[in-house]
């Protein structure tokens, strides 16, 4: 059944990739939908089973595919495995994978490549999956890679404007200096660890066996390819280009796919990071950077699905000062419930850039709260829910992560997260105000949504404001359900309920007044900031980042390969080789004398030869 | 008879082939330079066969004497032919297997 789950889209893909490319002009569009969104519906079945059977006491699922390496010892099956954090992050990628698709059924209708889509899509969906399943390293970074390749066929998916194709690479390009570490840190645990079998379970049950040092460098390395994957300092700078790609996309990487991906192997090794605790805080401070410093840039940008993609990075920070302080399945959390929100906001986003024919400044929008009501509650529900706000989703997961930051002891780690906790609400507000009431000069002529795209807004939404009751924590009276039953190896809290209950007014409190700051400034003219001081005209700037990264990375690596193909090449490599061809053929000019094609020469060179040869053989046979 | 007679008058044969083929332009010379050096081989054979008391290299003296004869005829017929395509019996006109320098 797990198999199934797995080869189905992938199988999904390949018959829409062929039957795209045998019938690319294929008006009745129908069948790509119907297979394109039926196949992770069918998903959502196996995965939902396989939770339930998981949440009914069952133990870890297996299932092997087949046997595709065996060479003596070494054996690397196509295996999967369901325990239940594998069972709990499936179910939630092809929930929300599958509104998205029927998202983007609405979303691309009459795009001319609506079966190539699909087909990427399913392949997106697919390799996550395996990602997620997978029962060994190899074949987690098997789907690592699949997923790299398809959001970079998907980033690049309108390839007509070469900007698209340009940010595709930067992902492909920053998720491979990722993958590098990643690769290394396999290769190093099979060194290490892999005479006594190489699946997970293998590994956690020898994982001991390692020096300290040895389980650190594989941590750091393990980690350079998860911020590669999730978009942390100082690998992040791929992920607001990936707006480039068509907004489903956008919602499938931000939501379900790919950048959740880095914090699940975290906690998929949490047996390996709970031996390197100093590692895990380099990881937090890592992902609070990240955080506050996507916060910051979040709050001056104008496009909303730069916005959207800078909030994600900040998310994900929260996520990896979860798993850095050993908080594995509060990291969990928050990537469940922030799917939810983050997968409304974007379907939410391109709903109001369908509408408004391709528009994606906000301050080019306004009032659209009368127009299009339902895309305004659903966003605002998904608002409040990132902002932290009771009793929607985010307001559990991240108090949860503040509550963990707080307990560490950390409190620098803890300071700069509840900075962002504040901003946040700030720049989400700022952008829903924006968006959505601020007065606008003219009327804005709208075209109308399909209702396959405001149908998961809804299902979404009712997510957004009840998914985080899973994991009410034991200071509030629940029994934080979702934390017991994915069993990850976290740290104890030893907080009282007194400080929880402060940690989490402070953070309501700050919630608050970063949407009561977002509405002063923008809910009846929003402006977008001017560039008027230094600060500003740095955040608005992004830092300068990409262009530091340009100066630093790319223009010395261009001034090199010039010279190497200038220089090196030409003078050296080349002229090496060239003189050694000259020099032969300067030599052989001068044997050309002995061809002078007189027979009576070439007689005496047989006559000079038969001599020598001669008197060396009678001086070796000793007659002389 | 002592054989170191026979040897020296052998070798003194083949030398004077071999400056012959060497140092002498005509076709011709050249061609009887070679039946000479052929000719101290088959003296050289003869005379081991004779030291040694045993045939083979008597017979295989009578053999070559049977090759050379056909050799002979062939020998001529090429020297005819590249006579009548260059009116030439100079063994330096013909240069085919020549190796320019300047087209190295």
């Amino acid at each position: 059944m797990l198999s199934l789950m797995v080869v189905l889209p992938f199988l999904s893909a390949l018959f829409m990739a062929v039957l795209y490319l045998s019938m690319p002009r294929l008006k009745n569009q129908n069948i790509y939908t119907i297979i394109g969104v039926g196949t992770p519906a069918i998903t959502v079945l196996l995965s939902l089973i396989t939770l339930f059977s998981l949440m009914q006491g069952e133990s870890t699922i297996y299932n092997t595919l087949f046997e595709w390496i065996s060479i003596g010892d070494f054996n690397i099956s196509v295996a999967f495995m369901a325990d239940r954090l594998s069972a709990v992050m499936v179910s939630f990628i092809t929930v929300i994978g599958t509104l998205i698709h029927i998202y983007a059924a609405g979303y691309m209708r009459g795009d001319a490549g609506y079966g190539k889509f699909f087909s990427y899509f399913n392949l997106f969906m697919g390799s996550m999956l395996l990602l997620v399943l997978a029962d060994n390293p190899i074949m987690m970074f098997v789907g690592w890679e699949l997923v790299g390749l398809s959001s970079y066929l998907l980033i690049g998916f309108y390839h007509h404007d070469s900007a698209n194709i340009t940010a595709a690479n930067k992902a492909f390009i920053l998720n491979r200096v990722g993958d590098f570490g990643f690769i290394i840190a396999i290769a190093l645990l099979f060194v290490g660890l892999g005479a006594g079998g190489f699946t997970f379970d293998a590994i956690a049950a020898n994982i001991t066996t390692l020096s300290t040092e040895m389980l650190s460098l594989i941590g750091i390395l393990l980690f350079v390819g998860a911020m590669g994957k999730s978009a942390q300092i100082p690998l992040y700078v791929w992920l607001p280009d990936a707006m480039a790609g068509p907004t489903p996309v956008s919602a499938l990487i931000h939501a379900a796919t790919m950048v959740t991906a880095g914090v699940y192997m975290v906690a998929r090794y949490s047996f390996l990071y709970v031996e390197i605790p100093d590692v895990g805080l380099f990881i937090a401070y890592v992902g609070a950077a990240s955080a506050l410093f996507a916060a910051i840039i979040a709050s001056f940008q104008s496009d909303i699905k730069k916005i959207l993609a800078y909030s994600t990075m900040s998310q994900l920070g929260y996520m990896f000062i979860a798993v850095g302080l050993g908080a594995y399945s509060s990291g969990i959390f928050h990537v469940f419930t922030h799917a939810f929100f983050k997968a409304l906001l974007f379907m939410g986003a391109g709903a109001v850039i369908i509408a408004l024919h391709h528009e994606q400044n906000i301050f080019k929008m306004g009032a659209l709260k009368k127009s299009l009501p339902l895309v305004y509650v659903t966003m605002f529900i998904a608002t409040l829910a990132i902002s932290g706000i009771p009793p929607f989703a985010g307001f559990f997961s991240k108090d949860a992560i503040l509550v963990s930051a707080f307990s560490s002891e950390h409190y620098l780690i803890w300071a700069m997260a509840t900075v962002t906790a504040l901003l946040t609400a700030y720049y989400m507000f700022r952008m829903l105000f924006s968006v959505f009431h601020a007065d606008v000069a003219e009327e804005h002529h709208l075209q109308k949504l399909p209702q396959s795209m405001t149908a998961p807004l809804v299902f979404l939404a009712f997510g957004s404001a009840t998914v985080g009751f899973l994991g009410v924590n034991e200071a509030y009276g629940g029994s934080a359900w979702f934390n017991t039953f994915l069993a990850l190896p976290d740290t104890p809290l030893h907080l009282s309920h007194t400080a929880e209950y402060l940690l989490t007014a402070l953070n309501v409190a700050l919630g608050l007044s970063g949407m009561v700051l977002a509405y002063r400034g923008f809910a009846k003219v929003a402006k977008p900031t001017e560039a008027n001081t230094f600060v500003k005209t740095l955040v608005l700037n992004k830092f300068y980042v990409d262009e530091f990264y340009t100066l630093v990375i790319v223009k010395p690596l261009l001034v090199l390969s010039r010279l190497i193909t200038n220089v090196i090449d030409p003078k050296l490599v080349d002229g090496f080789i060239g003189a050694l061809v000259e020099g032969y053929r300067a030599i052989a000019r001068e044997f050309t004398w002995l061809q002078n094609g007189k027979v009576r020469y070439y007689a005496l060179q047989i006559l000079v030869g038969v001599s020598v040869m001669s008197t060396f053989m009678l001086f070796k046979l000793g007659v002389l | 008879m002592k054989p170191e007679l026979f040897f020296m008058l052998a070798s003194l044969l083949f030398s004077i082939g071999i400056v012959g083929v060497v140092s002498r332009r005509n076709l011709f010379v050249v061609y009887m330079s070679i039946e000479l050096m052929l000719s101290a081989i088959s003296l050289l054979l003869v005379t081991f066969s004779k030291v040694l008391g045993t045939a083979d290299g008597a017979v295989i003296a009578l053999l070559m004497i049977g090759v050379i004869a056909a050799e002979a005829a062939l020998f001529l017929a090429i020297i005819i032919h590249l006579y009548r395509r260059s009116r030439s019996v100079d063994s330096d006109a013909y240069q085919g297997l020549r190796q320019e320098a300047n087209d190295a």
